[in-house]
């Protein structure tokens, strides 16, 4: 047997070498076709014998999809390509979305040796992460981290958004930064030919190439999260409101432990929802709570958002006063780009029985609740599909009306039951704050629950409810405060409570 | 009008000799079926091979300006019918399916094709879906060809490998009497690349010349005693004379030489073969290999004769073939039982039985197969590896699954989110789906459908509950399948055994998962096909009594309320809602540059489009899970008061009213609102919302005049 020895991979390999390998990552209708074209044009103008394979299919229908180039400078004869990527053995992966760009490095085609990843930040959030009642989107953290480690090089920014601000399509600006990494070895002028060649829409796609192109090069991809930091908000309004408000910012300010922020949102929220008289009672219930805490001041602080939440309800004035505001319609006539033209606002209102009742006074609002008649008839007069036109008067002026309803709020028939399921609530995690500091705040914490309108609402009660009465059944014990997060996650994982039923039957076989 | 318009390539078709055309796959295949004067072409769309439909009906007026004859099949079984013409006549015939789907449709005519046998070269070109981006079971079509006696082509994949095989199969149809099944993969019908061309051929007989001249032969009906006689035919004359003439045209193909081991090939799998070579080092940039490769451009017959001469010097030998189960390798190990050889096959093993031969796959089995066969070939770093492969992070718990789903402003969305509604409200229906688009409604967020069993078999599949019970069994349809075979096999099959479920119709004009194909339904003006043929009016034809027409799906809560009619009603027989509105990829396709371009002249166009107001918006994402549209996302607020994301519509929403409807329909929230911005109002148009907003205007900053404002 003859043994060859050798140490180096030999025949042909450093001509293989001259073989790249560009990977495209996209979801279905991102237009990953176009770019992988313009490549193909490019390569084959520059004297680059090129071939580009895809698999289209149903996945083309939002699904992930690849598309997948191989070139090398032409010599008279044909290279035998490849008509798939290979894990290890990608140059340069292009990931049309964050997540797509986590994917092609779970399938291995961004490796350290040889891989540069241009990748865009945006996230287009797959049907699982959306259907979540909680917050099921996924960690982009944990990708960047991955990204960071895995890649030779890494160029990642939110090419979606540098595209429409371009107003073109994402493979343009990719292609720019494609340019940009220098990963091919072409100039930019070839690049920017390929577009013209295209033919098709090429002053914004050469637009979103130069954004694009120059991203690529000034960007840091350690620091293009886009963590969203809301600004404090700016204060207006008459003298002597702004007077009390400043009073208000006072007593929060002297709430104990680093909770001001907190409040100081609470607060903004309540008084926008109500009034500075109902700021001040919020104020006040925090107050009464704080001198109960002690450092670090959880309770406190939690507390201040969840009581501010629970405060600030969804009822029909409050949608009604959203809706009805002068910054919204602005805000809106900037996001439709409407410039000057005209513009129809349809706003899509289900009321129910239940939302007329709560807008009764106390006495009569409870009577009529308890009557299946009366409940009936109101359904039958107000409990149908309404589209009200705020553009037009008729329309504006209705909620508008009912956003003037705020005067009277305090005596309605909803507001009283709000103020006796908050009270309700908050006695039951006081009542665990001597025994157990951590599983008060938990309690709290599951006013989350608590969110939507109509049958989303009353399924976010019964499963406060359920949690509660879970939360009592292992109260006793020293793990109750995780108990009491594991519950509360549960309830925030599914739409129907299946995870909380499995969570609480777990309870039920060890108590 | 179909999703992707080939007019412009098309043009390529016409080069002549000595030029060159470079492409895709596809319209390689179409220009090769030109060169090689096929007579007449057809077939079934379906992926990968939907374009190839696309190809030919955009090049229907250079197929007829050669006389050849186009057919846009209603299924595969019609476009194998098809290639009867090829049985008496000596026309060359070509028909293009995806398989093994569209095979199993086919497999009944192409059974009776083959036993009756051809005189004109009939070729079949199947775009085999297996692996990545395949969206049906994992099968071969492989068996087809053995158990009906006609042959395999699956050559290498690039251009002229792929484009020779064309001319090949035609010929060796021919010489054998025998119709031939060319077979490509999902990436070798997109693949790209270039080829020489030659000047198209004109049928030396056409469709229609045959015509003027008809043929019959009553030895070529599939009767006894003739059906004896075909099968005696296929074994002593056409199978012999189709090795003949494989072995003596040299199909197969023999790369590298020398060496105590080798490689048997599909030619399919031949780029991927070379890769892990190249990657070990032992193939160069051009192919030439240390390994010799036997590559079978023809899968179905093998050769035997030159399969023994090829490995007779050899100690192992390795069979490359892909999914299951192993047709080749099982027949390669009794050719080599029978000659009493002493190699040493091997296959699946060193390779999966099951699962695409990915790149990983594919270096794994090749660099196991040399470490047992042949050690010292391979390079010492792969024998003896000293570097540790660096751990990397694994995303596999972050990374959320991305199945195919319905694309923005789809018209089938607001029929589940009805069906959703409805199964809120009577409790949960057996419920059995079909092929299509509509199928994604068996996936989150909707989940409504149970099993699948074929195209246009929806209804049937629900036969065992015809006979009623507690509650109405649902079927869903689409257009494509309706027409395919679904009122013929569903419809009909119900109407017959009075049935009293409920076939629910999804009609968005088009055969939409495939392409966007016309069907008999389309609403488009096709000047060769007849469109314009209701849905409705069909099912009346065969005896359906009880039919609902719905001309806008988006209208949810109509479709709810017909749907509870139609599942509560005491109408006996089978009940059947037609729900009916354009695919939203085509409508934008169609109506997008018409609508800027009425901008740009100035004519008054109105432009929907939805939104959230965040400030509403709870974060309970009830609107998600009656919805699941692309452009209706979530996003962190920053609020510290918010734990959870709130719902926005970006700027690809094409206000299709979806929104609204369900916030409406499920009494949802009132966070969203729909914003018609009017692009060139009139005069008095646009003084009037002047007024409008001035006065409103003066409302809201009185009101805001008295509070405190809170603004970023």
């Amino acid at each position: 047997m003859s043994v060859h020895e050798s140490l180096e991979p030999r025949k042909g390999e450093a001509r293989l070498e001259t073989i790249l390998k560009v990977a495209i990552y996209a979801v279905g209708g991102q237009g990953g076709g176009v770019l992988t074209g313009w490549i193909e044009a490019l390569a084959r103008a520059q004297g680059y014998v090129c071939q580009a394979t895809s698999v289209a299919g149903v996945s083309q229908r939002t699904g992930a999809t690849i598309y997948y180039l191989e070139m090398a400078p032409s010599s008279g004869r044909i290279p035998v390509f490849s008509l798939m990527p290979a894990a290890g053995d990608v140059d340069v992966m292009i990931a049309a979305e964050w997540m797509e760009a986590g994917r092609a490095i779970i399938r291995g085609f961004v490796t350290p040796d040889r891989t540069a990843l241009i990748a865009s930040t945006h996230r287009n959030l797959a049907v699982s992460e959306k259907m979540v009642p909680g917050d099921g989107l996924a960690d982009s953290t944990a990708v960047r981290e991955a990204a960071l480690q895995v890649a030779k090089r890494l160029i990642a920014a939110d090419f979606e958004a540098i595209a429409v601000n371009a107003g073109s399509v994402i493979s343009a600006s990719l292609f720019g930064a494609l340019a940009a990494s220098g990963t091919l070895p072409f100039p930019r002028h070839a690049f920017e030919a390929a577009i013209r060649t295209g033919g098709k829409a090429v002053e914004p796609s050469l637009r979103a190439f130069a954004a694009g192109f120059s991203a690529a090069e000034t960007g840091d991809p350690r620091a293009t999260v886009s963590t969203v930091e809301m600004p404090a908000p700016k204060v207006s309004g008459p003298a002597d409101l702004l007077a009390d408000w400043d009073r208000l910012t006072v007593r929060a300010a002297a709430l104990p432990g680093d909770t001001l922020a907190m409040v100081l949102a609470g607060l903004r929220k309540v008084v926008d929802f109500q009034d500075l008289d109902y700021g001040a009672s919020y104020l006040a219930r925090l107050e009464s709570l704080a001198a109960l805490d002690h450092a670090p001041f959880d309770l406190t602080r939690e507390a201040a958002k969840h009581i501010a939440n629970a405060m600030a309800y969804d009822d029909v004035i409050r949608v009604a006063d959203l809706k009805t505001r002068d910054a919204r319609f602005i805000r809106i006539r900037g996001e439709m780009a409407a410039g000057d033209n005209p513009m129809h606002l349809t706003e899509f209102m289900h009321p129910r029985g239940q939302e007329i009742a709560g807008m009764l006074p106390r006495r009569w609002g409870e009577r009529v609740e308890a009557s299946a008649t009366w409940m009936a008839r109101l359904d039958r007069w107000f409990g149908h599909g309404r589209r009200v036109r705020t553009d037009s008067l008729r329309g504006y002026l209705m909620l508008y009306v009912l956003g003037g309803m705020k005067r009277h709020r305090l005596g309605t028939q909803r507001h009283a039951q709000e103020v006796a399921h908050r009270e309700r609530w908050l006695d039951v995690a006081l009542g665990y704050l001597d025994g157990n500091y951590a599983l008060a705040v938990e309690v709290l914490r599951c006013r989350r629950l608590v969110k939507g309108y109509s049958d989303t609402h009353a399924r976010g009660l019964s499963k406060f409810d359920r949690v509660l009465e879970g939360i009592a059944l292992v109260a006793g014990r020293e793990d109750a405060a995780d108990w009491a997060r594991r519950l509360r996650e549960a309830a925030l994982q599914d739409e129907k409570g299946k995870a909380l039923d499995g969570a609480l039957a777990t309870i039920h076989s060890f108590v | 009008m179909a999703e992707r318009s080939f007019k412009s390539e098309v043009e390529d078709l016409r080069k002549g000799d000595g030029d060159t055309f470079t492409g895709e796959g596809i319209l390689a295949l179409t220009k090769a079926l030109l060169e090689n004067g096929v007579g007449y072409v057809g077939g079934y769309q379906g992926a990968p091979i939907s374009h190839l439909m696309d190809v030919l009906a955009d090049a229907e007026d250079l197929m007829s300006e050669l006389g050849i004859r186009f057919e846009a099949n209603a299924n595969e079984a019609a476009a194998a019918a098809m290639l009867a013409a090829s049985v008496h006549y000596p026309i060359r015939g070509a028909c293009t399916f995806k398989g093994p789907v569209g095979v199993n449709v086919a497999s009944d005519a192409l059974a009776n094709l083959s036993s009756s046998g051809v005189t004109g070269g009939a070729l079949i070109i199947v775009g085999e879906d297996y692996g990545e981006g395949s969206s049906i079971m994992q099968e071969r079509s492989h068996a087809f060809a053995m158990k009906s006696q006609f042959w395999l082509l699956d050559p290498r994949p690039n251009l002229p490998s792929i484009v020779k095989a064309v001319g090949d199969g035609f010929e060796l149809s021919e010489a054998s009497n025998t119709p031939v099944m060319l077979m490509v993969r999902i990436r070798s019908c997109h693949v790209t690349g270039s080829f020489d061309t030659r000047a198209n051929k004109r049928p030396p007989l056409t469709v229609r010349e045959a015509l003027a001249n008809p043929r019959s032969d009553f030895n070529r009906i599939v009767l006894p005693p003739m059906s004896y006689v075909h099968e005696q035919d296929k074994v002593k004359n056409r199978w012999p004379a189709a090795e003949a003439f494989i072995r003596d045209r040299g199909l197969n193909e023999i790369f590298g030489q020398g060496g105590r081991i080798g490689m048997v090939v599909q030619g399919g799998m031949y780029n991927g073969v070379i890769r892990a070579l190249q990657r070990l080092g032992l193939a160069d940039i051009h192919g030439e290999t240390e390994v010799p490769i036997y590559c079978l451009n023809v899968t179905y017959p093998l050769i035997p004769s030159e399969f023994l001469n090829f490995c007779s010097e050899m100690d192992a030998v390795l069979v490359i073939e892909e999914g299951q189960p192993a047709h080749i390798e099982d027949q390669l190990a009794a050719f080599l039982y029978r000659a009493g050889a002493q190699v040493r096959l091997h296959g699946k093993g060193v390779f999966p039985m099951a699962g695409e031969y990915t790149g990983q796959v594919m270096l794994d089995a090749v660099t196991a197969f040399l470490r047992s066969a042949a050690p010292e070939m391979l390079p010492a770093a792969i024998r003896a590896p000293n570097l540790v492969k660096p751990k990397l992070p694994d995303l596999t718990k972050v990374v959320p699954v991305r199945p195919p789903g319905f694309c923005t402003g789809c018209p089938e969305r607001p029929i589940f989110a009805a069906m959703k509604l409805v199964e809120q409200e009577l409790g949960k229906h057996q419920i059995a789906a079909d092929i299509g688009c509509h199928l994604f409604g068996s996936l989150p967020p909707f989940e409504i459908g149970g099993a699948t069993m074929g195209y246009g078999l929806g209804p049937a599949a629900n036969g065992a509950f015809d006979g009623g019970g507690v509650r109405r069994p649902i079927s869903i349809i689409g257009d494509g399948g309706f027409w395919h075979n679904g009122l013929s096999s569903s419809i009909t099959n119900m109407v017959f055994n009075k049935s009293d479920g409920l076939v629910l119709v999804v009609d968005n004009f088009y055969s939409a998962a495939t392409g966007g194909q016309d069907v008999m339904s389309s609403r488009a003006e096709n000047a060769t096909k007849a469109t314009q043929n209701p849905i409705s009016e069909a099912v009346k034809g065969v005896g359906v009594t009880w039919v609902r027409q719905i001309d806008r799906t988006y209208d949810v809560p109509k479709l709810r309320d017909t749907l509870r009619e139609a599942l509560t009603t005491k109408t006996p027989g089978p009940k059947v809602i037609v729900a009916s509105s354009e695919c939203m990829l085509n409508k934008q396709r169609r109506e997008k540059p018409l609508k800027a371009a009425a901008i740009k002249q100035g004519r008054r166009v109105e432009a929907p489009r939805f939104g959230v107001d965040e400030a509403v918006c709870t974060g309970d994402h009830a609107c998600m899970r009656l919805s699941g549209c692309p452009s209706l996302g979530l996003k962190h607020t920053g609020d510290p008061l918010r734990d959870d994301p709130v719902a926005y519509i970006d700027q690809t929403c094409v206000g299709c009213g979806n929104c609204g409807e369900v916030a409406d329909a499920a009494v949802l929230c009132p966070s969203f609102y729909r914003a018609d911005v009017i692009h060139n109002p009139g005069p008095v148009e646009r003084w009037w919302a002047g007024v409008r907003t001035s006065i409103i205007g003066r409302l809201a900053r009185r009101r805001a005049a008295k509070r405190l404002e809170f603004s970023a």
